[in-house]
């Protein structure tokens, strides 16, 4: 393994309390600045995963490790470190965005990192700036439409300055317009990206390589638009393109 | 492209249950005969039991142990653990503290206990409170842990309580999982972004989450009843399901009540 991976996750395995087992041993490398879809039918264990790449979930077995420095859900400083170099997107902004304006909300990261002052202020502009959303700093997040909340949710995130941005499923209840909108902001930002998502044609637009978690291992890994063509791959997996949809390079 | 992972199975238990509703985290699963009795017919008994408790003159200290002994019989019936009844009655701690408070500000006469003057009333007063509060809580913990929360509403309607206060209380059991698993979510949101709550200079982080939460939850409210109304909701909810009472299932249930108002009416007349 290189140096240069931005994520590395080696045997993972994870069952929940009740007994139920989610990952049965999943290993996954990401180099820096690669962008990769996570694609894989309800309950394969998409979300068990992304809770471990910073820790909210202990590794029953295995390890996770980002830039290099391993999970350990034991040492506080190492988790606070872990969360700052994991910024993950949850798929309701409704879940992240809970402060009185979006100024504060994206603030409320960095804080927790430590930051204040004008450094604080240029980070919250910074993120405000890459999400195209400056003119709603002000505004309570609860009166922005759902694409813009979205975005929000992004920028709180981006303020972090993460080693490795995680979205689950970024394109859900989005109209195509606000779609379109986010890919490019996603597309024009220079950091490593690890998408979860039903979205195939999103994954095709935005992410050259593509892996399969299916009853919680990986047990595809490749070009994504090699695995959107391969029929008895997807089929397998329970991964349908919609109707009428061609990949093309 | 195709990876054949190695599969690693983690030891893993899990424990006999039967797929319990949500809110359910009181009822304790066990097959007895105080849990096959329907709702309604518990309802009675207890709240029965608990006046009859209540109304008991203070200085018949003996009739207070026998309830207490009848009531320790329910929970062996029961099959619950004590441990567990114990645990739970803990909830009656404020109480005990202002019962102890009693004897020390009563009035007189007053009486000398380890050298200690305490005002003989505000003893017998403490004593009350102290036993009619725990019979109280036992019965009511008993309820709780052989009675499913849906049959138990049920069981409230059955007996004639208002049909709104039913149908707000079966909206809160339906509900408080969807409100938990979004605090939950907006918990995992905040950690991921480095937050922990410590201390006291965290509240205000947590107040705004309470605040966002409440929004949510009204929103939610407000959706939820215009789902209702599309679907022609005007007022009433009938239940599907009613259950079904057998002469037999008052006869065992009310010897409970009936066996304390024999102790109650010993208790007057020897007063």
């Amino acid at each position: 393994m290189t140096s240069n991976s931005s994520l590395e996750v080696k045997g993972l395995a994870y069952a929940y309390p009740d007994g139920n087992q989610a990952l049965f041993g999943v290993n996954l490398n990401i180099e820096r600045g690669e962008r990769v879809a996570l694609l894989g039918p309800n309950g394969a264990g998409k979300t068990t995963l992304v809770m471990h790449l910073n820790g909210i979930l202990k590794a029953g077995l295995g390890s996770v490790a980002v830039g290099g420095l391993e999970v350990n859900t034991e040492s506080k400083e190492t988790l606070q470190e872990i969360r700052q170099r994991v910024g993950i997107v949850f798929q309701d902004p409704d879940d992240q965005l809970f402060m009185p304006t979006v100024r504060e909300d994206i603030a409320f990261g960095p804080i927790n990192m430590g930051i204040t002052g004008s450094d604080l202020e240029d980070r919250v502009m910074e993120a405000l700036v890459l999400v195209g959303m400056t003119d709603y700093a002000d505004r309570p997040p609860h009166h922005l439409s759902f694409g813009q909340r979205r975005r929000v949710a992004v920028a709180t995130v981006l303020a972090m300055k993460p080693e490795i941005l995680v979205l689950d499923e970024p394109s859900s209840n989005l109209d195509p317009a606000s779609r379109r909108e986010l890919a490019d902001i996603l597309r024009s930002l220079d950091v490593t990206l690890l998408m979860v998502t039903h979205d195939l044609p999103y994954a095709l637009e935005l992410c050259p390589r593509s892996v399969i978690l299916s009853q919680g291992t990986i047990v595809a890994d490749g070009n994504t638009f090699d695995i959107l063509c391969n029929a008895a791959l997807m089929a397998e997996n329970r991964l349908e393109l919609p109707v009428g949809f061609e990949p093309r390079k | 492209m195709i990876i054949d992972s190695q599969r690693i199975t983690l030891d893993t238990k899990s424990e006999h249950v039967h797929g319990h509703g949500v809110g359910d985290h009181l009822y304790v699963h066990k097959h007895s005969i105080v849990h096959d009795l329907p709702a309604q017919v518990k309802v009675v008994a207890a709240i029965g039991f608990i006046f009859i408790v209540v109304l008991t003159p203070v200085h018949a200290v003996w009739a207070f142990a026998l309830y207490l002994s009848m009531m320790f019989m329910v929970v062996g019936l029961a099959k619950l653990h004590f441990p567990l009844v114990l645990r739970r009655m803990l909830i009656e701690i404020p109480f005990v503290i202002f019962a102890v408070l009693m004897p020390f500000f009563g009035s007189a006469p007053r009486i000398e206990v380890l050298g200690i003057s305490l005002s003989e009333a505000g003893l017998w007063a403490a004593f009350g409170i102290l036993a009619k509060g725990t019979i109280g809580v036992i019965t009511s913990v008993t309820l709780a842990a052989t009675t499913r929360a849906r049959d138990l509403l049920q069981g409230l309607e059955a007996i004639r309580v208002p049909a709104v206060l039913i149908q707000i209380a079966t909206f809160m059991l339906r509900y408080s999982a969807v409100v938990t698993n979004d605090l939950a979510r907006m918990k995992v949101a905040r950690e991921s972004r480095g937050f922990s709550a410590t201390g006291i200079k965290h509240w205000k982080v947590l107040a705004h989450s309470a605040g966002a939460l409440f929004i949510r939850s009204y929103e939610r409210g407000e959706r939820v009843h215009l789902a209702m109304l599309a679907r022609g909701y005007n007022g009433t909810i009938i239940d599907l399901y009613k259950p079904t009472v057998v002469q037999r299932d008052w006869l065992i249930a009310l010897v409970l009540p009936v066996l304390a108002i024999t102790i109650m009416t010993i208790a007057w007349v020897r007063l």
